[in-house]
């Protein structure tokens, strides 16, 4: 709706105190002096032909309504001016504005398609209190040609709610209450305004007037704040917090070569991204920043780009470790006519203070530290393949363990119970085994595994552990579970599979799980 | 006959008893324990005037940093007692270990199971499940490299092409210098050669009764036999892991044999000397 050339834009401006500010551009387009009084809209070009997309306070008084068909709003007010609309055009020009609003506090944020929210935490007092504040921002944004409407409010949607529906320059003070503002204050979804209107709920008032419980039940979604009244009721009187993107934006860390010559050949590209590494370490070094994850672009002359991402344990920021690392992704590259650019990114970062000496030479002298030595574990054999056990809420065997990333904090769990010995390895499969047993629900007497047969000399068991019902299916069987020792000394871990006459299946089957140390 | 000999006597003695030399006129190593059908040690018995070895016997610690046990792949011997060797010759410590199985070796024995672990080790333990013998020793070296790790245990099975004596001697190095043991097991694996500072051959033994119930398998316990070593003279034991430390006795059916030194069964005064 702005188009940012000559014309200003109308827009609503919102400050807070102490948490957010809220503006919002909602707006009558292009005022320039003397020109108000001509009715004028901008256009969008839709599916079903033109709409009016904003119009100037001329234009509503004539009849032409945001929304109307541009034939409609043509026959109540035949000397409308229209001009097509620029929605991106917008959108940067918020953009610009957002970044110039910082002036009245540290961080300003978006609110498309027409609002801007500044924190004015702290800030007030170099303008001369809130109602300065506010005063002078309404004085640059009228001297930069734009109709606003400010407000100041502690939360972000409190400010949002009084710049749309509230008086002038609104100032929220302790005690002063919402109920009189309109349901639409509350940021919802034209759908949920709708039911709300349905149900005869049209201020904000009123729904303290509805106990909490029915609305609840009434507006399930959870996800989306805009769908759910109470969401954005909490969040109107900050109850609970609502993250707010600002626009300044944060730099990656990134280091660049373009080469003169394409290279081909393995051990300049090693030197290249030995050199980027480098000039990256640096950057890193001047932040405080430690990468924890490093993406290399290569450029091929063809027009084809090659990407090796890596992430690491933890935060680093030595040269000779990264260089190592990506030395073993570097095997399957096929540089073709030659790699003309590379560039080296950390596009996530975390705060390293210390500076950490030189790995290669300290790996030596000391051996690596366990995050060192667990990337490069995993460069080479993969993330999946170095795990760290963890216990599990589940009395299934199967299920009982977990393998978490080596260094991913353990979980509080309550330890397993002590009195049934379990095995020390357990097969990746339960392998069938052929027994021979006195009593078709009794101890075996000897079984065949792997070609080989056992006598079973002593036991203990069974344990029986039952299926868990609420994720198998019904016909799952109960799992006798015996702890047997044959006559070498070697200790198993077998179980029978169902019960003769359980009506789950035919004679149960033997399977031979666990060993024991 | 003879009357057991306490092994401490020898093992204070500066020359080695008459008795012992072999018929060839070189010195045999005193003590050697010869059981029915294995072989002479492989090492260089000691000479007349160097110092006798001492026995080895658990809590010794310290000794061996690469230590190879050869075991077969349908019982998890090699495991227990790897783990029961690291929990003695390291108690105490806290940090993590690392476990690298390569695929053949994690499907004949299985994965480790952390409810089966022995208790001081179930939260240490990081597992690398590598593809290849060539990823495992690679996972191995690096394990020994790092100072934040108590141990290495290693699983390979068969005699890969890629664990060749250059390779055992590369592991013994990195081992040495940072100081990092490393348990190798080697599942139904043939004695190659290698550069590993102690070698076993194990196997389950008969475990003894429990407390409670006299017909459940016992705590468990193992038949090692020590036939190469670089500071003690080979011997063989059954060790079991009684709860607090790994106890030593001897084989429950030693041949008699006039140089045959060995304790008695379950006498642990003899065996640690």
């Amino acid at each position: 709706m702005v188009a940012p050339q000559a014309r200003g834009a109308g827009h609503h401006r919102a400050a807070t105190r102490p948490g957010y500010a809220q503006p919002s551009l909602a707006a009558p387009p292009s005022k320039r002096r003397g020109e108000s009084e001509i009715p004028f809209a901008l256009l969008a070009d839709t599916v079903h032909g033109l709409r009016l997309t904003a119009t100037n306070a001329a234009a509503r008084a004539a009849g032409a309504q945001v929304g109307a068909m541009l034939t409609d709003a043509r026959a109540l007010c035949p000397q409308l001016k229209v001009a097509p609309g620029d929605p991106a055009g917008d959108l940067a020009f918020l953009e610009r504005l957002a970044l110039w609003a910082r002036r009245w506090g540290p961080w300003a944020a978006l609110d498309p398609p027409d609002g801007l929210l500044v924190d004015t935490t702290g800030v007030a007092h170099l303008f001369g209190g809130e109602a300065g504040l506010l005063e002078d921002a309404a004085r640059s944004l009228a001297a930069r040609g734009l109709s606003v409407r400010l407000a100041l409010a502690p939360t972000a949607g409190a400010a949002w709610a009084l710049s749309h529906y509230g008086p002038e320059q609104a100032i929220w003070h302790a005690g002063d209450s919402f109920d009189d503002l309109p349901i639409a204050a509350l940021r919802l979804d034209p759908a949920v305004q709708l039911v709300l209107r349905r149900l005869g709920l049209k201020r904000i008032g009123q729904l303290s007037g509805v106990a909490r419980d029915a609305l609840a039940r009434r507006f399930r979604t959870v996800r989306a704040p805009a769908a759910n009244p109470l969401v954005r009721l909490d969040q109107l009187l900050g109850r609970v917090p609502e993250p707010l993107l600002p626009v300044q934006g944060k730099p990656v860390p990134l280091a660049q070569r373009r080469l003169a010559e394409p290279i081909r050949h393995r051990s300049l590209l090693d030197r290249v991204v030995e050199d980027l590494a480098a000039d990256l370490v640096r950057s890193l070094e001047a932040q405080g920043l430690g990468a924890r994850r490093l993406e290399l672009g290569l450029w091929k002359v063809d027009g084809e780009v090659l990407v090796r991402k890596l992430e690491l344990a933890e935060a680093s920021r030595d040269g000779a470790h990264l260089v190592r690392l990506f030395a073993a992704r570097l095997d399957d590259i096929d540089a073709g006519f030659g790699i003309e650019l590379a560039r080296l990114s950390a596009p996530w970062c975390e705060p390293r203070a210390l500076s950490q000496r030189d790995f290669e030479t300290a790996a030596e002298a000391h051996g690596t530290s366990l995050a060192a030595c667990i990337d490069r574990l995993s460069v080479r054999l993969g993330a999946e393949a170095v795990r760290r056990p963890e216990l599990h809420a589940s009395h299934w065997p199967e299920r009982a363990q977990r393998w978490l990333a080596p260094l991913e904090p353990a979980r509080e769990r309550q330890e397993s119970l002590v009195f049934h010995a379990r095995p020390l390895k357990l097969l990746d499969r339960a392998e069938p085994i052929a027994v021979i047993h006195t009593h078709p629900d009794g101890l075996p007497r000897r079984f065949r595994w792997r070609g080989n047969l056992h006598d079973v000399l002593r036991a203990e068991g069974p344990e029986r552990i039952a299926p868990e019902w609420w994720r198998e299916r019904g016909a799952a069987r109960l799992r006798d579970y015996y702890r047997v020792e044959d006559g070498q000394g070697r200790r198993y871990w077998i179980y029978r599979q169902g019960i003769a006459g359980d009506g789950r299946g035919d004679t149960p089957d033997w399977f031979l799980q666990g060993l024991y140390a | 006959m003879t009357e057991p000999t306490p092994l401490a006597a020898f093992a204070r003695r500066r020359t080695p008893l008459p008795l012992a030399r072999g018929v060839g006129g070189g010195p045999l190593v005193p003590n050697a324990v010869y059981g029915a059908g294995s072989n002479p040690p492989l090492t260089p018995p000691a000479s007349g005037s160097g110092p006798v070895l001492p026995h080895w016997r658990p809590g010794l610690g310290g000794a061996a940093v690469h230590s190879e046990l050869f075991a077969f792949s349908g019982e998890a011997s090699g495991a227990g007692l790897a783990l029961a060797m690291a929990l003695d010759q390291a108690a105490g410590d806290e940090r993590p270990f690392l476990w690298v199985q390569d695929k053949a070796a994690l499907r004949k024995s299985g994965r480790p199971y952390r409810p089966g672990l022995p208790p001081a080790l179930r939260h240490r333990l990081i597992h690398v499940a590598a593809n290849t013998p060539e990823d495992a020793l690679f996972a191995l070296e690096e394990g020994l490299r790092c100072r934040d790790l108590s141990f290495v245990v290693g699983e390979l099975a068969g005699n890969p092409k890629g664990l060749s004596f250059t390779a055992s001697r590369r592991l013994s190095l990195v081992a040495e210098k940072h100081g990092v043991p490393l348990w190798l097991i080697r599942i139904d694996a043939a004695h190659d050669l290698s550069s590993a500072r102690m070698r076993w051959d194990v196997r389950s033994a008969a475990s003894p009764p429990p407390r409670w119930n006299a017909d459940a398998p016992g705590p468990p316990a193992w038949q090692a036999q020590l036939f190469r070593a670089r500071a003690h003279p080979p011997g063989k034991w059954i060790l079991r892991d009684d709860g607090q430390s790994l106890v030593a006795g001897a084989p429950h059916h030693e041949q008699a044999d006039p140089v045959d030194l060995v304790h008695r069964p379950g006498d642990r005064s003899l065996a640690t000397g």
